[in-house]
């Protein structure tokens, strides 16, 4: 096995609900240049695992690292600020603003001089301009940035709330479901909008429930179950109902061949 | 719901606690608690209850024309003992039941300031003649004019509202127009009213209705308003566009603001109302009820005069210094 | 590609405005005194106390909420203003002052409620109407307050433009919305405040305080209050506790008719003024040709019906 750079990885991470016990002492890795599948029945704590990584909750014990530093995130804001960016499942656009509105929110570019500074105006052809750089950059063929996200079909918000996280992560793009409610044709657009992230150098961690999907852009899968990591499997080496059958219990990990193994 | 029953519950309480002490209990509903007529009434009922050793129970509507507010007032005051129940009606119609109720329980009702329909539903009227207060000034305003071909403007309160549409009318009448009579709602048009606008009562709305009159017959000569503050109104729009002087404005109610106005030369003559004068009478009736279970009756003109900066031949009218001591509000 | 069409603003923006020009054109084949500089003037005098107001129901309504105590906060600030003056012989500057702390303290306490304690909007300023009305009604013992010095009432002074007398109070307004248009078009904080309107879970997400926006937003409208009250008492003269009463529902129908949608994140605030001018209009116009005023109040309510509508196929048209 050759040494590949780990961009971000955790230990031991436990949470707990209550009684109900989400992560029991959870590892996680995340190698450079990777896409990463996460997946999991219900109740395996995926969901769980990747709002400890994106900011979203505080895990009880286990530490994180980025870059092979350690590091506590207390909201989601502070993991932005770390370069890691997270595509949620419902998107978070504002449909009624236009595309480059939406790529700029809440990191919006002020004019230079007296105008920006004073007036805190708004450059808003250097954001249009960059907006349409990033989508070209990654070959996401809209028309007009200065459309409204509420005007697109739903592969095509789906490719401008990547392409946000794209344009703005350092480290590390987390995506929850993107495929989720997308036709054929559309998902096929976004897998390959994926694809040309990790091309340019961003690893992706993809929680997904359609196998078909992950078995044909993840590196690898991270199977989780019963709130541990039950293994980590390379896709081209491995059936898609064995794996399937590792995060159901049916079968255990060590009925697996070796090399299946990543 | 339960702020409901929690009011009926403390002015039960209280009225409770004048029934025991045998105090003759009185409640007093007006039409609105901020409307300063009203806001004077309740003063002046205070001051007599205080004097005669009664306990005065006060409500009101919500807002001008709410009849459900007063019917609740009613009710609750009754629950809390009241035997006499002083009413300026918002609606002269629709509280005629709520009011038989009442009465039929051996409560005496008497109506102030505007009278029930139809005028027996009540057990006496003490008010003014709106219609009256309207003549008199309809009356001034002719003299005023000495024989000029009138352009009137009537700022009124707005459609279908029996004491605007008295005064309105009334004033048509003293001026010596053809009008509808005392009874009628409608107000009355003629060749001479080249404007009518609403004012709602209200200063600012006033203003606007001027303004816009304005525009539309620049020579105008007279102005009637529904009350003094509408006048206040009036005379800025009319100030505004360099026509104050040449413009006469008449008025009903006899507030002491509206009293100044008539002394500085912003209102030529208003028609005074004594509001103190018949929440004063309700109560020495309330009184008289229990103490000897006689009951008032009929009407009671408690007095419009015509108070005018400037006398007029053939008008009996009375000066600002008397308009002064008998008018209501901040003197 | 993209026809003429596609770059008109949407039926909901425009539709207002073609709406007054309709009107004026109807008024104007009425009355010939309708179309002259001096009755425009007048229409905008007797509109700017609602139209100021506006702006701050804008704001508010642009994040999806409402505020219904808009008119007795402003009744509050004219009456703290006039009787500080006259009764506690502050000066002007100083009085006009502390009747727009009233207000704007009002406005925070709305954000507060709004933001900290997560409550409606429309229960929070159903709620504090009340309680403004009644602090006036209490304080000014239910009676206008008149000989108010004329420091205060300088904003009601006309001058010379073009043969027709234009009140300083209107220019007041004119200037506030051009600075409302600005920072709402051209400012981050501004764009923030649309984003939050239409979908405040996303703009979160993306980094921005929301309940700080929402909070300006009512801090920033109770100033509006302010100032508009300080105009109706320039108008009026006086301070006058039942001021505002109609002006809380007439500020909303203003903000409608001018094309914000009232489920937040659209609309522009000139369209806000477009809407109070249509309903000064009305007025003016329907004087001009003698007809009552209750026709007024049922043609206010069909064009509400009518700009609501408008929005809505506008929106369904443009998908």
């Amino acid at each position: 096995m050759s040494q590949t750079h780990i961009v971000m990885q955790a230990k031991g991470l436990v949470k707990r609900y209550g009684q109900v016990v989400a992560l029991d002492g959870v590892d996680f890795e995340l190698r450079a240049g990777e896409i990463l599948a996460v997946i999991g029945d219900n109740g395996a704590g995926k969901s769980s695992l990747i709002k400890a990584l994106s900011g979203a909750t505080i895990p009880d014990e286990g530490e994180i690292l980025l870059d092979g530093k350690p590091i506590h995130f207390k909201s989601p804001i502070d993991a932005r600020r770390a370069g890691i960016e997270t595509v949620y499942q419902d998107l978070a656009v504002a449909p009624a603003m236009t595309i480059a509105e939406n790529l700029f929110l809440g990191r919006e570019l002020r004019r230079p001089g007296f105008l920006g500074t004073v007036l805190r105006m708004l450059d808003k052809k250097k954001m249009l301009a960059e907006s349409v750089t990033r989508m070209n950059d990654l070959k996401v063929g809209i028309r007009s940035m200065t459309q409204a996200v509420e005007t697109l079909s739903g592969g095509q918000r789906q490719c401008v709330a990547v392409s946000r996280a794209a344009a703005f992560a350092q480290h590390v793009v987390i995506m929850d479901e993107p495929t989720a409610a997308l036709g054929v044709k559309e998902s096929n657009m976004v897998l390959e909008l994926i694809r040309r992230v990790r091309d340019r150098g961003l690893p992706v961690i993809l929680i997904s429930h359609n196998m078909p999907h992950v078995f044909e852009i993840a590196d690898r899968v991270h199977i989780a179950r019963l709130g541990k990591r039950a293994a980590v499997v390379d896709p081209k080496k491995i059936s898609m109902s064995d794996a399937v059958a590792v995060m159901t219990g049916a079968k255990s990990v060590a009925e697996l061949p070796a090399e299946a193994l990543a | 719901m339960r702020l409901n029953a929690f009011l009926t519950l403390s002015v039960v309480l209280m009225g409770g606690a004048a029934a025991a002490a045998d105090q003759p209990v009185i409640g007093l509903i007006t039409k609105t608690e901020t409307n300063p007529f009203f806001v004077k009434m309740k003063e002046g009922a205070t001051e007599a209850a205080k004097a005669r050793g009664a306990k005065l129970l006060s409500g009101s509507g919500k807002a001008d024309g709410d009849n459900a507010g007063q019917v609740t007032a009613l009710e609750n005051m009754i629950a809390a003992g009241a035997k006499t129940i002083l009413i300026t009606p918002n609606d002269s119609k629709a509280i005629v039941p709520a009011i038989k109720k009442a009465r039929d329980k051996g409560v005496l009702v008497i109506a102030l300031d505007s009278p029930t329909d139809p005028v027996d539903g009540v057990d006496a009227l003490f008010a003014t003649d709106n219609y009256k207060a309207g003549e008199l000034i309809g009356q001034y305003a002719k003299a005023a004019l000495a024989g000029k071909p009138a352009k009137i403007v009537t700022l009124d309160l707005f459609p279908g509202h029996p004491v605007g549409a008295q005064r309105h009318n009334g004033f048509m009448k003293g001026f010596g127009l053809a009008a509808p009579d005392a009874k009628s709602n409608e107000l009355g048009k003629s060749a001479e009213v080249v404007c009518m606008a609403d004012s709602f009562g209200d200063q600012a709305k006033g203003q606007t209705a001027m303004e816009n009159c304005l525009q539309k017959n620049p020579d105008v000569n007279l102005v009637y308003t529904i009350n003094e503050p509408a006048a206040a109104g009036a005379y800025k729009a009319l100030k505004a566009a360099g026509k104050d002087k040449g413009v006469t404005i008449v008025s009903v109610d006899g507030g002491c603001q509206g009293i100044k106005d008539v002394g500085a030369g912003v209102i030529a003559a208003t028609s005074q109302q004594y509001p103190l004068k018949m929440a004063a009478m309700g109560v020495e009736a309330g009184v008289e009820y229990a103490k000897s279970g006689k009951k008032a009756s009929g009407y009671t003109d408690t007095g419009v005069t015509l108070i005018a900066g400037k006398a007029l031949p053939g008008v009996d009218s009375k000066d600002v210094k008397t308009g002064t001591q008998l008018c209501w509000g901040k003197k | 590609m993209n026809t003429w069409k596609d770059k008109l603003p949407p039926l909901g923006t425009l539709g207002p405005f073609l709406a007054l020009l309709a009107a004026c054109a109807f008024f104007a084949s009425q009355n010939s005194r309708f179309l002259t500089g001096a009755n425009f003037s007048l229409i905008l005098q007797q509109v700017m106390v609602v139209g100021v107001i506006a702006i701050g129901q804008t704001l508010i309504i642009l994040t999806a909420g409402i505020d219904l105590s808009c008119g007795m906060v402003m009744a509050l600030g004219g009456i703290v203003m006039t009787k500080f003056s006259t009764e506690l012989g502050l000066p002007a500057p100083l009085a006009i002052l502390c009747g727009l702390a009233a207000t704007t303290l009002f406005g925070l306490v709305n954000g507060l409620l709004v933001t900290r304690i997560k409550l409606p909007p429309f229960i929070v300023t159903l709620g504090t109407l009340n309680i403004a009305f009644a602090i006036t009604q209490l304080y000014s013992n239910s009676q206008t307050v008149t000989e108010v010095p004329d420091s205060l009432t300088l904003l009601g002074n006309t001058f010379e433009l073009g043969g027709s007398a234009v009140s300083y109070g209107v220019v007041l307004m004119l200037v506030l919305y051009f600075v409302a248009w600005f920072g709402l078009r051209e400012t981050a904080s501004g764009r923030h405040v649309y984003a939050v309107g239409n979908n405040p879970e996303a703009t979160r997400l993306t980094g921005i305080a929301t309940h700080r926006v929402l909070l300006g937003v009512y801090v920033l409208a109770g100033l509006f209050y302010g100032i508009a009250s300080l105009l109706s008492v320039a108008r009026t003269g006086v301070g006058d506790p039942n001021a505002g009463q109609t002006e809380n529902l007439d500020a909303i129908t203003a903000v409608v008719l001018g094309g914000t949608s009232l489920f937040g994140g659209r609309g522009i605030i000139l369209g806000s003024l477009v809407g109070a001018m249509i309903v000064g209009v009305f007025r003016n116009g329907l004087t001009l040709m003698g007809v009552s005023s209750i026709y007024q109040v049922l043609v206010t309510g069909v064009l509400v019906i009518l700009a609501v509508a408008a929005d809505q196929l506008s929106r369904k048209g443009g998908r």
